[in-house]
């Protein structure tokens, strides 16, 4: 019961509690974060967020897995919709073609996403309750040089293909998973395609056919000449 | 370890008299390994299906998926938001029209821009005509799996009804790209709406055909009920969504249910369950559905407001940073985006959730202890698309 105290506390603080994106986190979010939060411990959230109205929490590594332990059993949330990976680094761009509009420009920097993130590669999962008809976004960071985190199939089963896809894209090994084998690309393939340093080998066969015949938007020069220069 | 060259670790001959141990004690026990798929008529595209039997009973069945995956997710990354509705429109090429709707619906709430109210009646009119095209395929084909060939030639004859409205509206049959981001390309043309109360006609008439010539049909009933059942707790955790997951009994449905979207607040409609969670069940809900959605297309008829079909929206679209998840009930189930936007005419990263891939997950599960000739059914009444779990 001692452990209660602090997890009112933030129950009542939380409404106003100012998240990076400037949104405010309404009752029903401030609930489950403060309910989380008292299953979990405070160490295990290590920031939250709200996107347009969904809960989005980041979960200490060492926990992930009692995260889900958490959700399925004390917040209700029955039903897992589905697990991805995030890769934050910028993808490497060309600078010896000239006016590439094949990409859309992107920031240079590797800027972290809601709830903020440790390094260049994230997991997350969203989970829903069919009762309580609300959502919650978890989200855990995952080391760049050796990318393990643990398997949620133990909780929810329907995590086993969605771990195996992220594991062959992403390349974050989920200790515990019974099989992590290719799911959609061929067994012999290497490399992990959804990293953003791995390029859309398309353009790379064969360059974009716009490149030849680039013209700026009518009454907008400013813009124009933004698609190349990324 | 090499077998040519000059410098041989191991005798040719012992190499082989090994291969031949192995095959021996594969065959001892009495399994058989059976290939469905990639290219058998039950699996709706290439869905493979590795099946071990013993006897007529499945010991196991291993899905092999990924011969149509298209990469939307890396594609996206590489695609401005108007041309993304593009690639989406072939994630379920069944209902396109509905895949369209959430990332157009993310990226205009990301931008903090809506649809007027024209163009959300028009949407959710042409989502739930999709979703009866969707259905009025199944209620037919799912007679076709079980050897009745009749129903599936009502269900493409009806079906067509419904695909003529889209397509006299969107201009495509199967893939519309009709969503702009802050409206629709186009307003109805001229006489639509009288067209489309007279499909609804003849969508309630081929539900009541469908009633009696499948559902209430003895063989089917036989080969149908108690196959294939998935509590509903399971097919919640396996993320088995929409219609499969109220056949179980889950009352979820995000029309109703889920964060407001479209014009589904105004409508008076009921959510379909049914205890069971079988083949019967399935074909039951879907039926119960698609008589929901025909009525919800005349509610929408009725109440379409008048006024402009676009919000104002800049000629080049760029979103601001953020994050969304948005969802909707597709007619497969759960269909979601996660769309990252670091303030760019592109995504920079696009997460697709689609219904049919976490459906067929739970088919080790499912079809464990079931016999060869409902596997058939069982795939059938899970009514899966292969765009959908490959995308």
């Amino acid at each position: 019961m001692a452990d209660e105290t602090p997890t009112t506390d933030a129950a009542e603080t939380a409404p106003s509690q100012e998240t990076p994106m400037g949104t405010i986190l309404d009752d029903t979010e401030a609930e489950l974060l403060a309910r989380l939060e008292a299953e979990l411990g405070a160490d295990a959230i290590i920031e939250s967020a709200n996107s347009f109205g969904t809960l989005v929490v980041r979960i200490a590594a060492d926990r992930w897995a009692d995260a889900a332990v958490v959700a399925r059993n004390t917040l209700a949330c029955d039903y897992l919709s589905f697990v991805g990976g995030l890769d934050w680094m910028p993808a490497p761009t060309d600078d010896t073609v000239e006016g590439d509009t094949s990409t859309p420009a992107q920031p240079s920097e590797q800027t972290p996403g809601l709830a903020g993130s440790a390094g260049r590669f994230q997991v997350f999962a969203h989970v829903e309750s069919t009762s309580e008809h609300y959502g919650i976004t978890l989200k855990v960071d995952v080391d760049e040089a050796e990318p393990r985190v643990a398997s949620w199939v133990s909780v929810y089963p329907g995590a086993d293909w969605h771990e195996r896809e992220t594991w062959e894209m992403y390349g974050v090994i989920f200790e515990g998973h019974p099989a992590l084998r290719h799911l959609y690309l061929p067994g012999e393939f290497e490399g992990h395609p959804l990293r953003k340093d791995f390029p859309l080998l398309a353009r790379v066969v064969k360059p974009w056919p716009g490149l030849v015949d680039v013209e700026p938007m009518p009454g907008d020069d400013a813009d124009s000449t933004e698609g190349g220069d990324a | 370890m090499t077998t040519t060259g000059e410098h041989f670790e191991l005798q040719p001959g012992a190499l082989r008299h090994l291969a031949d141990a192995q095959m021996n004690v594969e065959l001892d026990t009495g399994d058989m390994i059976l290939n469905l798929g990639p290219q058998h008529p039950a699996t709706h595209g290439t869905l493979r299906l590795v099946v071990r039997l013993d006897g007529e009973r499945v010991i196991s069945a291993d899905p092999v998926i990924g011969y149509m995956h298209r990469g939307y997710e890396k594609l996206s990354e590489f695609r401005t938001y108007p041309q993304i509705t593009t690639l989406i429109n072939r994630i379920d090429w069944l209902s396109s029209f509905a895949n369209e709707v959430p990332f157009v619906d993310g990226a205009e709430q990301l931008m903090g821009i809506e649809a007027p109210p024209r163009a959300q009646y028009i949407r959710t009119i042409l989502t739930e005509l999709s979703r009866i095209s969707t259905f009025l395929l199944f209620l037919g084909e799912m007679g076709l799996q079980i050897g009745a060939i009749t129903p599936a030639f009502y269900g493409f004859r009806d079906r067509e009804y419904v695909l003529n409205l889209i397509e006299s509206a969107t201009g495509g049959r199967f893939h519309p790209n009709f969503n702009r981001i802050g409206g629709l390309k186009d307003d109805l043309p001229w006489g639509w709406i009288a067209e489309c109360r007279e499909a609804m006609k003849i969508v309630f008439e081929s539900c009541d055909t469908f009633e009696n010539l499948v559902a209430g049909n003895e063989i089917f009933q036989a080969r149908t009920k108690s196959i294939g059942i998935i509590p509903g707790d399971l097919g919640a955790a396996y993320g088995v969504s929409g219609s499969n997951l109220r056949a179980s009994g889950v009352d979820w449905d995000l029309r109703r249910d889920g964060k407001p979207y479209l014009a589904y607040r105004d409508l008076d409609f009921t959510v379909h369950t049914h205890p069971d969670g079988d083949s019967y069940a399935r074909y039951i809900v879907r039926l119960e559905e698609t008589r929901e959605s025909a009525k919800m297309v005349l509610q929408l008829l009725d109440m379409l407001p008048a006024g402009p079909i676009m919000a104002k929206v800049p000629r080049i679209i760029k979103v601001p940073e953020g994050e969304i998840w948005v969802e909707t009930e597709n007619p497969l189930g759960q269909m979601g985006y996660y769309v990252v936007s670091k303030g760019a005419t592109g995504p920079f990263r696009v997460k697709i959730r689609s219904a049919s891939f976490s459906n067929v997950s739970i088919l080790p599960w499912l079809l464990r202890g079931s016999y060869v000739p409902d596997v058939v059914t069982i795939l059938a009444s899970l009514y899966f698309i292969l765009g959908d779990i490959d995308r």
